[in-house]
């Protein structure tokens, strides 16, 4: 399995040959509680860095899921929108959300890993 | 500021929030599933956070002139609930009036208000003795179709004679307290009013409700619960700019007594309606303040939004013309996309 590396907005990415697996952080899932619903992209639609590519709702609020990397989705984890709890319950393995083919694969080197990411939300939790 | 039950919730693991300045559980096992705890068997909620007043002296009168319901309709050891509004119609607060006799009354008030409340009702009931005790007794809910087992089994006499919005001064695990059969749920339930130092009432009545699979629920649940019974929330769905006429609180408005606010309550024409809504088809969940819209022309606002677990979708409440109807279909605006939704009653479950 590929060492993950992580962003400062909770998403997670596993990079596997040219693709790239993208989920939300077990901090992340505990901070939103239970997930009710989540908007998917369509795939084959390309995003920017940091573009707002996926919507999950909770009980308690909405949040938006950014895009790690320039690139292309070329599928999505459709078992979400019947069981988006599947992210509560498995965030790293039965809840990836999308995996995307980067176009500059390059911005993955400046992703956090997972010492500076366990780092960012040890402060978060002060 | 912290409730007596602090302790209690950091040992049960519960996600704690800030509430209007009070340490306040969010949820312990998840919002769903203690909202459904509830609605199946039994919950027990800390709701030390609201403030309590006792009111003595000759104060039927003068809360008759503070609230807009009738308090004559109610006797000794019974319960109201009522709006209190300000000159011009706009509720001040939303209160639970315990009679516990003509000349003792006990009325809880929402914390984001206590300070407002006290000032307001010091002002209007000038011959009472007013006195502020919200950090002298505690105040828990226990609800659910499960409760009154639970309370029975704590060898409460006479549990299963209360009726709805009555009260019972009695002892819980040989502690003084008000028992009265109200809540915030849709279930039913009672809330429980004692002595803040008596802090073990909270772990007796899990141990107790054991058997009845018994959970801490917090204030996530608590949330879902009465959006789904059609209860207000003070500062999200009512306030000082909102009339009871306006929200769904008509039946909480006399008019044969009288009180601060009536007559511009009988003057001023209703012309927005508190209605709930749900999204078809889509499970967005839509939020406070995402804008209504009829076509392409904004028309309302979205007062509180959230999932509703006994349902599995999504529900709220908005303000729109009185001129739109139940089961009429309108747009919600969530993060400038369009749904199409649909008004419904605020009542979205009835037990």
């Amino acid at each position: 399995m590929a060492e993950k590396k992580f962003t400062k907005e909770h998403e997670w990415i596993e990079k596997s040959d040219q693709i790239i697996i993208v989920g939300i952080t077990e901090f992340a899932q505990d901070q939103l509680g239970d997930i009710v619903s989540i908007e998917l992209p369509q795939v084959s639609s390309s995003f920017k860095q940091n573009d707002v590519m996926v919507i999950i709702d909770s009980v308690k609020a909405s949040s938006d899921i950014y895009c790690p990397v320039d690139g292309e989705i070329i599928e999505i984890n459709e078992k979400l929108l019947e069981h988006p709890e599947l992210i509560n319950q498995s965030p790293y393995e039965e809840g990836w959300i999308v995996k995307i083919k980067p176009s500059n694969p390059e911005q993955i080197d400046s992703l956090l890993s997972k010492e500076q990411y366990d780092e960012l939300v040890g402060q978060n939790k002060e | 500021m912290r409730s007596p039950f602090f302790k209690n919730h950091l040992e049960s693991n519960a996600k704690m929030v800030d509430f209007h300045g009070w340490e306040m559980p969010l949820q312990y096992s998840g919002i769903i599933d203690e909202h459904k705890n509830v609605r199946e068997s039994v919950g027990l909620f800390d709701v030390s956070h609201m403030g309590r007043f006792k009111i003595k002296g000759e104060a039927e009168s003068q809360i008759q002139h503070l609230i807009t319901n009738d308090i004559s309709k109610i006797g000794d050891k019974q319960v109201i609930y009522s709006p209190m509004c300000n000159e011009d119609g706009g509720i001040v607060d939303d209160v639970i009036v315990n009679k516990i006799n003509s000349n003792e009354f006990v009325v809880i008030v929402n914390s984001s208000n206590i300070k407002k409340d006290l000032d307001w009702i010091t002002e209007n009931a000038k011959s009472c003795e007013i006195q502020n005790v919200t950090d002298d007794y505690a105040l828990l809910a226990l609800q659910g179709p499960k409760a009154e087992n639970v309370l029975k089994d704590a060898g409460v006499e006479q549990i299963e004679n209360l009726k709805s919005f009555h009260l019972l001064e009695t002892k819980l695990y040989d502690v003084d307290c008000i028992i009265s059969r109200t809540g915030y749920t849709g279930e039913d339930g009672f809330e429980l009013f004692f002595d803040s130092k008596q802090v073990q009432v909270w772990e007796k009545l899990l141990e107790t409700g054991t058997k009845y699979g018994i959970k801490p629920i917090g204030l996530g649940a608590r949330d879902t619960l009465r959006l789904e019974a059609g209860l207000m929330l003070y500062g999200n769905d009512i306030d000082e700019t909102i009339t009871p006429l306006e929200a769904p609180l008509k039946w909480t408005v006399k008019f044969e007594t009288e009180f601060i606010g009536k007559a511009a309550l009988e003057q001023k024409k209703v012309e927005k309606k508190m209605r709930g809504f749900e999204i078809i088809e889509a499970q967005r969940v839509a939020r406070k303040d995402n804008k209504i819209y009829d076509e392409e022309k904004e028309i309302g606002i979205v007062t509180s939004g959230s999932f509703s677990p006994t349902l599995g979708k999504p529900i709220g409440y908005c303000f729109v013309p009185v001129e739109y109807p139940l089961e009429r279909e309108i747009k919600l605006d969530i993060g400038s996309k369009f749904y199409d939704s649909r008004l419904t009653s605020t009542r979205f479950y009835k037990r």
